[in-house]
C-alpha cells in the first residue's frame, strides 16, 4: 500500500445517496483475476451509454469537476462487498472520499487500500456541496496527520475520526497484514488454548 | 451485567487487542469462491506465505458459473479462466474445492449450512457480503473484501471494530401467506437501507422461534441489505434437529458434547443492546420492492409512495424513474416480463417446496420467462427426487443447475432493459439483475404468484381461489 500524503485538491461531487458498490463496479467486471484497470470501469452504467459513449450528464464526464476527493450522499459503498469498488475508486485516481456515513465493509476495504474515507457531520456535507457548487475548481485540503479537512471559502478546518492503528497504517502504507503475521505466535497460542483442531 | 450473544462470542474469539480499539478476531471457518479470492492467493504468493489452516478453508464455485451445462466448459472465457484459476489455487494452496460437477457445489451460503460445516458459535467469514446467513445458526458471520481473505489466508484472524449491538424482536403469529422473506423485508423497509450500519443484530421473538432453520437463514441473509454487518439467531433445538447427521457435524457422543455447549450460546436477560426494535407479526403482509435499494419496500398491497420526510427527493425520484413507476400508483397490477426465484436469501429445497406445492396445477402466464435455479446440487437432486422438477416443468418454468445465477447477472443469466423481474434475490439496485434492469424484491411465494398472473400480484388472492 502506498502511503498517504497530505492532499490540496478540488472534488467532484456526487449527492446521490445509498450508492451501492453495484454502481461502483458493476459485477459483469468483477471477472478479472488482477486489481488493476478497474477505474476504467468506475461507474460504469452511470458514466457511459450502453453503446460506450459517454453519457454528458454524468459528473465524471463533466470537465469542471475533478480531483482526487469525491464527496458522496450518506450510506455511501451499501451493498456488496466487493473490494474491487475501493479498487475502482483508488484506480480512477480518488484518495479520500467525504460522505456522512459509509457502509461498514465498504469503509474496510477502502482502509485496506489507502483510500481514506472520512465521516463528517450532514450540516458540514451539505456546506461542502454548496461550495463546490459555487466554485468546482475550490480547493480542499486533508490532512490526515492531523486529522482536518480544510473547506474552500470560509477555510473551516473539519476534525475527523479515524481508527489510531489504521492512521498509522495510512501514514506509512503499513497493511494489516504485516501487523497479523507479526502476532503469529499468539495466534498458536490462541488455538492450544481453546483446543482448535489443526 | 448480563453479554449479549454476540459478545459471548466475539469475546471467546479475541486474540489480542490492538492500541487505539480494534481487535484481533480468530476466524473459525472461511468460505471462498472464485470472484472475490484470486487477488488474494496471489498476494499470497508474492509473499511467499502457505494457507495457514487450510482445513478451515472450504471453497466452490457459484458467482460466475453457467446454470445450463455445467459438465461442459464454460463457454465464456473470462468466467472459465476465473473458476479454472480458483481449481489450480486451491490445489495449489491444498484447499477443499466443492466446483462445478462437485456432487456439494452450491451457493457458498447454501453448502455452508447443508453440510454442516456451519455450527453455532463459530465465527465465520467469505468474501460476500451475504455470509451473514450462517448467523442462522448463532454464529458471528460476514463478509469481507479481498485483503481480508488474504489475511484469513495467511493467519486465520482478521483486525475488526467490534460493531454495536441491535436486538429486533418480532412477537406474534404470521399470516397465512406471509414468509420469512416477507418479515425481513418488512424490518428492511421500516428501518431503511442504512439503518442498521454499525451494527451486529440479534433477531429474537416468538416469530423468529417458529421459523425454521432455513426461514431462518433468509432473515439472517439480508441483514446486510440496512447496513448491518450481520445477524444471529440463538441457536435452539430447531437447530440441532437441523445439524444432526449432516456430513461435517459433530457425530454420536461428540454430537452430544457441542449440542450442551451450544445450549450456553443465548443473550442473557440482563444483557443490554444499543439498540433495539419490536415488532408484530400480524402486522406484516407480503411485501415487494418498489425502488432501487431494499429499503424502498412496501406491502403488496399498498400503493409506490413519495418520498418520505428525511429522504433525499432526488435519489428517491431517480429511482422511481428508474423503475418506472410513480407514486400513488398501485404496485399490485403492474405487467411483468420475468420471475426468477433462486440466489443464497430463498433456493433452499423449503423454498422450492413452497414453490412446487403453490404452482401444481397452474401455469405461468405466456408472456413472463421464469426461472428457478437451486442453491446446491443437493438441493437440485431433492428437488428431483421429491417431484418439484417435474411441477416446475409442468408450470412453465425452468429448472436450472445451482450456482448465483441472475441475482448478479455475472453470468449468461441477465434480465434485459428496462424489464421488470419479480426476484427472490436480496438486491434491486440499479442493474444488479442485468444493465437497465427493473428487479421486484419479493417471497418465493410472492414470485410464483406473479409468474402465474403476469403481474404483480397478492399471492393470497390466489391461494383461496
Amino acid at each position: 500500500m502506498e502511503k498517504f500524503k497530505a492532499i490540496k485538491s478540488s472534488a467532484v461531487p456526487l449527492p446521490a445517496e445509498d450508492v451501492d458498490t453495484d454502481q461502483i463496479i458493476p459485477a459483469r467486471f468483477l471477472k478479472a483475476t488482477t486489481r488493476e484497470g478497474f477505474g476504467d470501469n468506475l461507474f460504469r452504467d452511470w458514466r457511459y451509454n450502453s453503446d460506450g459513449t459517454p453519457k454528458k450528464d454524468f459528473i465524471l464526464n463533466n470537465p469542471v469537476y475533478a480531483g482526487d476527493i469525491l464527496v458522496a450522499g450518506k450510506n455511501f459503498g451499501c451493498g456488496s462487498s466487493r473490494e474491487h469498488a475501493a479498487w475502482a475508486l483508488y484506480d480512477f485516481g480518488f484518495r479520500v472520499v467525504v460522505s456522512s456515513f459509509f457502509a461498514d465493509i465498504f469503509k474496510g476495504n477502502a482502509l485496506n487500500n489507502g483510500l481514506l474515507p472520512i465521516t463528517v457531520s450532514p450540516e458540514i456535507l451539505d456546506e461542502i456541496f454548496l461550495a463546490i457548487e459555487s466554485n468546482p475548481g475550490a480547493e480542499f485540503s486533508v490532512d490526515l496527520e492531523n486529522q482536518t479537512l480544510g473547506l474552500p471559502v470560509s477555510g473551516k478546518k473539519v476534525s475527523f475520526d479515524i481508527d489510531p492503528y489504521k492512521k498509522t497504517c495510512l501514514l506509512n502504507g503499513y497493511d494489516d497484514l504485516d501487523y497479523l503475521l507479526s502476532l503469529k505466535d499468539k495466534i498458536e497460542q490462541f488455538e492450544r488454548d481453546r483446543g482448535v483442531v489443526i | 451485567m448480563g453479554k449479549t450473544l454476540f459478545d459471548k462470542i466475539w469475546d471467546a474469539h479475541v486474540v489480542s487487542p490492538v492500541p487505539g480499539g480494534m481487535e484481533v478476531l480468530y476466524i473459525d471457518r472461511h468460505f471462498i469462491h472464485e470472484v472475490t479470492s484470486p487477488q488474494a492467493f496471489d498476494g499470497l504468493a508474492e509473499r511467499g506465505l502457505p494457507v495457514f489452516r487450510p482445513a478451515q478453508t472450504v471453497a466452490t464455485a457459484d458467482h460466475n458459473v453457467p446454470t445450463r451445462d455445467q459438465h461442459l466448459p464454460i463457454r465464456e472465457e473470462l468466467s472459465r479462466f476465473q473458476v479454472e484459476k480458483l481449481t489450480e489455487n486451491c490445489r495449489k494452496f491444498g484447499l477443499e474445492l466443492y466446483g462445478l460437477g462437485h456432487p456439494y457445489q452450491g451457493i457458498v451460503h447454501v453448502i455452508g449450512p447443508e453440510l454442516g460445516v456451519t455450527q453455532p458459535g463459530m465465527t465465520i467469514v467469505c468474501g460476500d457480503s451475504h455470509t451473514s446467513t450462517h448467523g442462522a445458526f448463532g454464529c458471528i458471520a460476514f463478509g469481507i473484501g479481498t485483503s481480508q481473505v488474504e489475511q484469513v489466508f495467511a493467519t486465520q484472524c482478521l483486525l475488526q471494530s467490534r460493531p454495536k449491538r441491535m436486538r429486533i424482536t418480532v412477537d406474534g403469529q404470521l399470516r397465512p401467506g406471509v414468509l420469512s422473506k416477507d418479515i425481513i423485508l418488512y424490518i428492511i423497509s421500516r428501518l431503511t437501507a442504512g439503518g442498521g450500519t454499525g451494527y451486529f443484530v440479534e433477531y429474537a421473538g416468538s416469530a423468529i422461534r417458529s421459523l425454521s432453520m432455513e426461514a431462518r437463514m433468509t432473515i439472517c441473509n439480508m441483514s446486510i441489505e440496512m447496513g448491518a454487518r450481520g445477524g444471529l439467531i440463538a441457536p435452539d433445538q430447531v437447530t440441532f434437529d437441523y445439524l444432526k447427521g449432516r456430513k461435517f457435524s459433530p457425530q454420536g457422543a461428540d454430537f452430544d458434547a457441542a449440542t450442551a455447549r451450544w445450549k450456553t450460546l443465548f443473550s442473557d436477560d440482563d444483557a443490554v443492546f444499543d439498540k433495539e426494535y419490536n415488532f408484530d407479526a400480524a402486522d406484516i403482509e407480503p411485501m415487494v420492492t418498489f425502488g432501487t435499494n431494499p429499503g424502498m419496500g412496501i406491502k403488496v398491497t399498498q400503493s409506490v409512495p413519495g418520498a418520505k420526510p428525511g429522504e433525499n427527493p432526488a435519489t428517491f425520484g431517480k429511482a422511481l424513474e428508474y423503475m418506472g413507476f410513480e407514486s400513488g400508483e398501485s404496485i399490485s397490477g403492474k405487467k411483468i416480463q420475468h420471475v426468477f426465484i433462486g440466489s443464497c436469501t430463498n433456493s433452499r429445497i423449503e423454498d422450492l417446496r413452497v414453490v412446487a406445492r403453490f404452482l401444481k396445477g397452474k401455469r405461468k402466464a405466456d408472456h413472463v420467462t421464469a426461472m428457478i435455479v437451486p442453491g446446491s446440487q443437493q438441493v437440485a437432486a431433492q428437488a428431483k427426487e421429491e417431484g418439484l422438477a417435474e411441477i416446475f416443468q409442468e408450470a412453465g418454468f425452468d429448472f436450472r443447475e445451482p450456482g448465483c445465477s441472475a441475482c448478479l447477472g455475472m453470468n449468461e443469466d441477465k434480465i434485459p432493459q428496462g424489464e421488470y423481474c419479480v426476484s427472490t434475490s436480496n438486491r434491486n439496485f440499479e442493474g444488479r439483475q442485468g444493465p437497465g434492469a427493473r428487479t421486484i424484491l419479493a417471497s418465493p411465494l410472492t414470485a410464483a404468484a406473479a409468474a402465474v398472473a403476469g403481474q404483480v400480484t397478492d399471492v393470497r388472492e390466489l391461494m383461496i381461489a
